[in-house]
Order: structure tokens, then sequence, then C-alpha cells
């Protein structure tokens, strides 16, 4: 049955590999729900955060290509393991003097943070999971919301572990042992 | 040749010094603007330049050589067009697993993204069609840009890389640099090892199992385990069925090899698949072709899957012990716990399988003077010894071919398996040659295959190198002609095709060219072939609407073939059916096999 993943994928920072990860899950029609790439504290290593739809199988080989991917140097799924993710979303609301109030308040229910007041606007930034922000989004609607953007999740296994690269599973039969 | 590490050299000349020391003697090209400058280097480097007539034939070559050799096959192209003509034979290497590299030229690097003359993103265009691909935009680039690409090829599952050498990379200099230190990328791993409580189920298993069946892929032979796979046969007795690229990874004359599974292997082969109990397969992918119908495909077999790449495992046909590691090695640790064990049911029940088949066996038709397809592989298999190099193209004489001409001994079969590629047979034989100089090698190739690149014709008179070419001349587009008859009501569109007088085009070419339309003809033709220096065109005037039994329609149970219609036999009445096919046999001149 295929269900959300999440897998986290750690890549050499080289030009066209975000290409060639995008590449592959094309290819293949495995289907990204969200996609989010940065640099991590290493130098050279981006890390991304991939949450997808797919069933037991289809995960192993998700798994297995990237590790096919010559720049790709190690991936996680941490689906079911116990871990952190966060998005992050930028939500404009039309309201001037008059009810800005009533939209701080409701932003300090959901532990969102204006960032930028004006005399007819109020930009607010909240983190949290998806559901959290469409909750937001939801109760600022009828305020009018003149636009917002968010990224993809970013996420995070639990734990003192240090992801050491090139330490993955992939020198083992284990990303394609039956499930 | 001088060492010239420590030298400033033009990248030109470093992209030569790298291939020299990566074991390069020939590579396959066609000159152009962006790769002028390497052309220019070249002749004072041991390397032979075959010039081909079109950047198809120089993948293809690569491919060939790769494939007859073992070694990393290379092509060169130029930007552009020249680029994108290489782009079949890419494919067709990712496909097959082939290791190849394909060195481009490209715009200089000021006027890469501007739609400059002669720009195409090769990079991207080859992205899905290879194993890796780089785009080189500095001479100090150059060299290690190659190392890795010439590793990435040919370790682990191979495959094609494209390097990408922009022009003014190679016009400008640096010091040339050799590391001979292993390549170590870090995202990079190329070899698993089993584990061992995979083999130990995987030992249970075969222990314990009453009909089970061997499948030898295309890794047999990559893997050098063609020796280990015979050891394991000869202790465990367990038949062997072959997928298409398998051919002569296992003794095709051994009795236990049943001979090429899937959509045209021998009924007895598909059946006894689906009969079995456990299927152990080693270094093949499930291809569709094989499998047929999955939700019916073997269902009482357990299966083990020894395979090196982890990402086909599971993908096609759920196993029950996926063993990710190199077959030899595999092999080499299963070997000394297999037990043997009696398998004369199981073996039996092939046998009355094959009894079946064997009437239905158009080799042993009585001769009613036409000339099949079939009856010329099958002497061309005679004539040969069995010891030729086959390079077939796609179509009905592929499967002609692979079920008639018996391959006892590896790298002795090539052919575009994964991707189909019509058009490869000639070139990747032409690439085989300059791998395998010793050895006959024989073209067999459609009416309609051989035309999309005739042209290497030339590049053979040129070369002045020999290969045999059996055209099988059957006037069609014969398997989709074959499609059009079973799935289309014989409504054959864009099938019938005229084609040039074959022996005159080899003429044309300088070459010799001989016309077959009776049987009584092949074996002088063949004997011909042999003796005549340079390359010989047999043109075989063949039944035009023969058809390639059996077959497995696609999307079918892999049992439900379309079987071959038993022709009546006038002796029917007095004969039953296996001695009528087995005994004497009026369509051998020779009287014996
Ligand atoms: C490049 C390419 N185009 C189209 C096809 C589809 N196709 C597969 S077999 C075939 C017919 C081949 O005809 P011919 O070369 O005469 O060989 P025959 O089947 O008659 O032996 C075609 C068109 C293909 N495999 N490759």
């Amino acid at each position: 049955m295929a269900r959300t993943r999440t897998f986290v994928v750690h890549v050499e920072n080289k030009p066209g590999v975000l290409n060639r990860v995008a590449s592959l899950f094309r290819r293949r029609s495995f289907n990204i729900d969200s996609l989010n790439v940065g640099t991590t504290h290493e130098p050279g290593v981006s890390r991304m955060t991939i949450v997808c739809q797919a069933d037991d199988d289809t995960a192993k080989r998700i798994e297995a290509n990237l590790y096919k991917l010559v720049n790709c140097l190690r991936v996680d799924e941490i689906t079911d393991v116990p871990s952190v993710g966060r998005n992050l979303a930028l939500i404009k609301v039309g309201v001037d003097a008059e009810r800005r109030a009533e939209v701080l308040q409701l932003c300090d229910v959901f532990r969102a943070r204006p960032i930028d007041v004006g005399p007819e606007s109020v930009v607010v930034e909240i983190t949290g999971a998806p559901d959290k922000i469409e909750g937001l989004v939801e109760v600022l609607r009828p305020f009018g919301v003149l636009e917002m953007v968010q990224t993809g999740t970013v996420a995070m296994a639990r734990g003192a572990q240090k992801y050491e690269l090139g330490n993955g599973h992939h020198n083992s039969s284990s990303p394609v042992r039956a499930a | 040749m001088p060492d010239r590490v420590g030298e400033t050299l033009t990248g030109a000349q470093l992209l030569w010094e790298a291939l020299v020391r990566e074991g390069v003697s020939v590579c396959f090209g066609y000159p152009g603007g962006a790769i002028m400058p390497a052309y220019d280097a070249l002749p004072k480097y041991p390397i032979h330049h075959v010039l081909t007539r079109h950047e198809q034939g120089a993948s293809h070559m690569a491919d060939g050589y790769a494939r007859a050799s073992g070694k990393v096959g290379v092509c060169v192209a130029t930007s552009g067009p020249g680029a994108t003509n290489l782009v079949t034979g890419i494919a067709t290497a990712m496909l097959d697993s082939i290791p190849m590299v394909a060195i481009t030229g490209q715009v200089p690097s000021g006027l890469i993204g501007s739609d400059a003359f002669q720009e195409t993103d090769i990079t991207g265009v080859t992205l899905p069609i290879t194993k890796h691909n780089y785009l080189v935009t500095r001479p100090e680039e150059i060299v290690p840009a190659l190392r890795e690409a010439f590793y990435i090829a040919r370790s682990g599952r191979p495959g094609p890389v494209v390097v990408d050498i922009t022009k003014d990379a190679q016009q400008q200099s640096c010091t040339f640099e050799w590391d001979d230190t292993p390549i170590a990328l870090p995202g990079y791993r190329p070899d698993y090892s089993p584990l061992s409580e995979d083999l130990e189920r995987a030992l249970e298993l075969i222990n314990e199992a009453k009909r089970p069946i061997v499948f030898a892929g295309h890794g047999v032979m990559r893997g050098q385990a063609t020796g280990r796979l015979l050891d394991f046969i000869q202790k465990t007795d367990i038949p062997v069925a072959c997928t298409l690229l398998g051919l002569g990874g296992f003794p095709a004359t051994h009795p236990r090899n049943l001979g090429m599974m899937g959509m045209h292997g021998e009924a007895w082969v598909n059946t006894a698949i689906q009969e079995s109990d456990l299927i152990i397969a080693l270094g093949m992918r499930f291809d569709d072709r094989v499998t047929g119908n999955l939700k019916n495909y073997a269902a009482e077999a357990k299966k083990i899957h020894v395979e090196l790449d982890p990402a086909e495992i599971n993908k096609n046909v759920r196993v029950d012990v996926p063993i990710v590691g190199d077959v030899r090695d595999v092999l080499g640790k299963l070997l000394p716990r297999v037990q043997p064990s009696d398998r004369s049911e199981w073996l039996g029940r092939i046998d009355a399988l094959k009894g079946d088949a064997a009437v239905r066996d158009i080799k042993y038709m009585p001769d009613s003077g036409k000339l099949y397809a079939a009856h010329v592989i099958h002497d061309l298999y005679r004539f040969t010894e069995g010891a030729a190099l086959v390079v077939t193209d796609v179509g009905q004489h592929q499967m002609w071919e692979a079920q008639y001409y018996k391959h006892d001994h590896p790298r002795k079969l090539l052919t575009s398996g994964g991707l189909g590629t019509m058009g490869f047979a000639l070139p990747a034989a032409i690439g085989a040659r300059f791998a395998k100089p010793d050895e006959e090698v024989w073209v067999v190739v459609g009416d309609g295959g051989v035309q999309m690149t005739a042209c290497e014709f030339s590049t053979c008179a040129q070369e002045g190198i020999k290969v045999n070419v059996a055209i099988i001349n059957n006037g069609f587009l014969g398997m989709v002609r074959q499609w059009q008859e079973f799935f289309y009501e014989g409504r054959y569109v864009a099938t019938p095709m005229v084609s040039p007088d074959f022996c005159k085009l080899a003429e044309a070419h300088g070459l010799t060219g001989i016309r077959v339309t009776a049987r009584s003809e092949v074996e002088p033709a063949v004997r011909k072939a042999q003796e005549t220096d340079g390359t010989v065109v047999i043109d075989f005037r063949v039944e035009q609407e023969d058809a390639v039994y059996p077959m497995v329609p696609a999307g079918a149970d892999l049992g439900d073939m379309i079987r071959r219609p038993e022709e009546p036999a006038t002796d029917a009445k007095t004969k039953g059916p296996l001695s009528r096919a087995l005994g004497h046999n009026p369509i051998f001149e020779t009287g014996e096999d």
C-alpha cells in the first residue's frame, strides 16, 4: 500500500545533481510530494528531504536507485523512525489597523510570528507540520490572504547519532531485503 | 610513447594521453567543428581511429567492441548533431549494461547556453540513458573526468558514460598529471557482497527443491561466472534456461541446457518455468519479454534472485530470497554446500515436453523446396561448426538465430536485447571485428535493419575488414508483419519493403555479393564467404510470410503460447510423430544434424 514516505538524501554539491535526482523520480514514475534541498554544515555536501508516495517495494527501489547516482552519498528513509519534520510558510494577509489585532491574536494561537507590518497588510511566518500551516491559512482566509509561499518539508531523525556519510546501508543487501 | 607526465599539454593531447593509459587502442568516430582540436592531436598517439559513416554506427561499433572484448568501447563525435546521433547507441548500451565511453565535443564554454551553432545540451539529453555523464569546461578536468568515466563504465553493473568536452578546454593547456591510485568516488560503491543469512536461505531452498530451474542471464557472462555455473550444474543437475543476452553463458549443447526462455522461447522451456517449484535467477532482470503476464508467472515457484544491481530486486517479480552480489562470488559460496540430488522425475517431465515440441520443429520438417530462415541459420550453425561470433539485428531473424544457432561459448552472440535496436548488427559486428580480428564474424540481419545502417558497408571497405553478412531477406519488416498477421487480422500496413539489389550494393562498395534462393545453395554460399577476403554479403531470399514460433503474445501468460502449426506429413499414418520427427530427415542433405 502506498503511503507518505520521507527520505533524507545527502548528495555531493555539484552542478546538475538536483536535476539527476529529479530526473530519476520522473523517469521511474516515483511520485514526489515535496523536495527540499540546501547546503549542510559539511563543505560540498547538500541535503535533500524528499517526501513521496510509495509502497514498501517502491520505497526500497527508490533508495536503491538513488544509490545508483554517482553523486549520491547516503540515503535514509526516516518514515518510521522517530523524527521531526517542519515546513516554513510566509502568509501575507490584507488587513488595515482596525482588524490587525484580531489577526495577530490568531497567529499567537498558532505560534506564528508577524515579520512585516504595513498600513494595509501583515506578513506572518509560521513553521510546523503541513496541517498546522493549513489550519492557519483557513482561519486567515476570511481576512483576505493576498499571497502565500511555503517550503517543502525538511526533516531529521531524533536522537544523538551522527550521520556518517558513506556509512549507509548500501554496502549490503539491506536496501532490498524482502520487506 | 614518451611519458609526458609533468609537461604542459593541450586539453586535446590530455584526452588521448588519458585514453592510451586506459588501454584504448581503437576508437570509432566522426569529426566536426567542436571536436577538431582533439582530432588534430590524434595522429601522435597509438590509437587507431575508425571513421564511420554515421555517429550511430560509431556508438554501435564501440558497443560491439565492448561486448566482444569485455573492455570499454570508445566512440567520439562532435557537438550538436554529432552528439545526438550517438543517442540511440548510448541507449542501446545502457539497457544491455555495456561499458562504453562516449566523448563529444561541445561549443566553447563561453557560448554554452546561448544556442550557439551546433550546441546541444548532450549531458542533459543523455542523463536518463547513461550511467553517469560529465561536462568538462577546463583542461585540468579532462584527465580526472576520463579516468572516472572509464572506472564507472566498467565497474559494478557496467554502462555508458558520456564525457562532453568544450572546444576551449581542448585548446587550452595545463600540466599533465596522472594519478595511479585507485579511484575513490565518495558516493559510488559498485561492489556488493552477499549477506550470509540470504545465502543460508537460498541453500535451504535449493537443497529442498523438487523442480528447480536456473536462469542464466547476461550477468553470468559479464561477471565471468560461466565456469562456476558449469560446476554448479554438474553438481546439482539442475536444468538451465537462458535469457537472450545470457545465450552462450552456459553451453547450448550441454544436456541440461533447455535453451532460451520468454516470448520466443521454446515451449518446453516456458512450460518448465511455469511448472517449476524454484527459480534460481542469475544476473538477469525479469524483463517483460521474459515473464509475460506477471500475475500468473511461475506461480508455484519460490524465487532466488542473484543480481549485482539492488534496484533490480523486486522490480518486476517479487522474489523470496534476494542476493545482491556478483554471480561468480555467490556461486562460489553456494557451490561447496549445494547437495546433488536425483532429478530423474523432473528431467523426465521436461524431456516429455521436448518431444512434443520437436515434432513441430521446422528443422525437422520435410524439404518442400522452400528456403526457410530457420534452415539458413541452422546450416550456418553447421558450416561454421558453431564457433562463429554472430551479431544479430532485431526482428524475426534475431529470434531464429537465438533458437537455431547453438552458442557454446560466451561473447559469441552479440545482440541488442533490452532496447531492440534495428541497425545495430552491422556496425556492432565491425566493432567486434576489431576486438576479435581472428574470429569468424557473421552478421545475421533483416532486409529492414540492414538498410538502417548500410552506410557502414563503406566503413568495411575503407578499413579493409572482413565480416560476413547474412541478410535474411523476406521482403517485409518481418516481425511487425508477424504481429499484423496474428493480432491485426493480417493488415500489412507499412511492412512490405522494397529493397535494393543487395548483391549490387555490396559490389558498389567493392565488396562481394552472393544471392541464395534455394536450400542447396546455402552451403556453397557460406563456404565462398569463408574463403573470400573482405566483407561478403549474402542475400538469402527466404519465405516471405514465415513466422517465429512459439510465441507468447505480449501480456499473455508465459504458458499461453501460439505454437508452431504441426505440418501434415505424408507418412503420418505409418509413423508416430516422434519417429517422424527424429528419424530419417529428408531436409538434411548430409543426412545428419
Ligand atoms: C530502430 C527500430 N525501429 C523500429 C523497430 C520495430 N521493429 C522491431 S522488429 C521490426 C522489423 C524488422 O524487420 P527486418 O529488419 O526486415 O527483420 P525481420 O523481422 O524480417 O527478420 C521492426 C520494424 C525497432 N525494433 N527498432
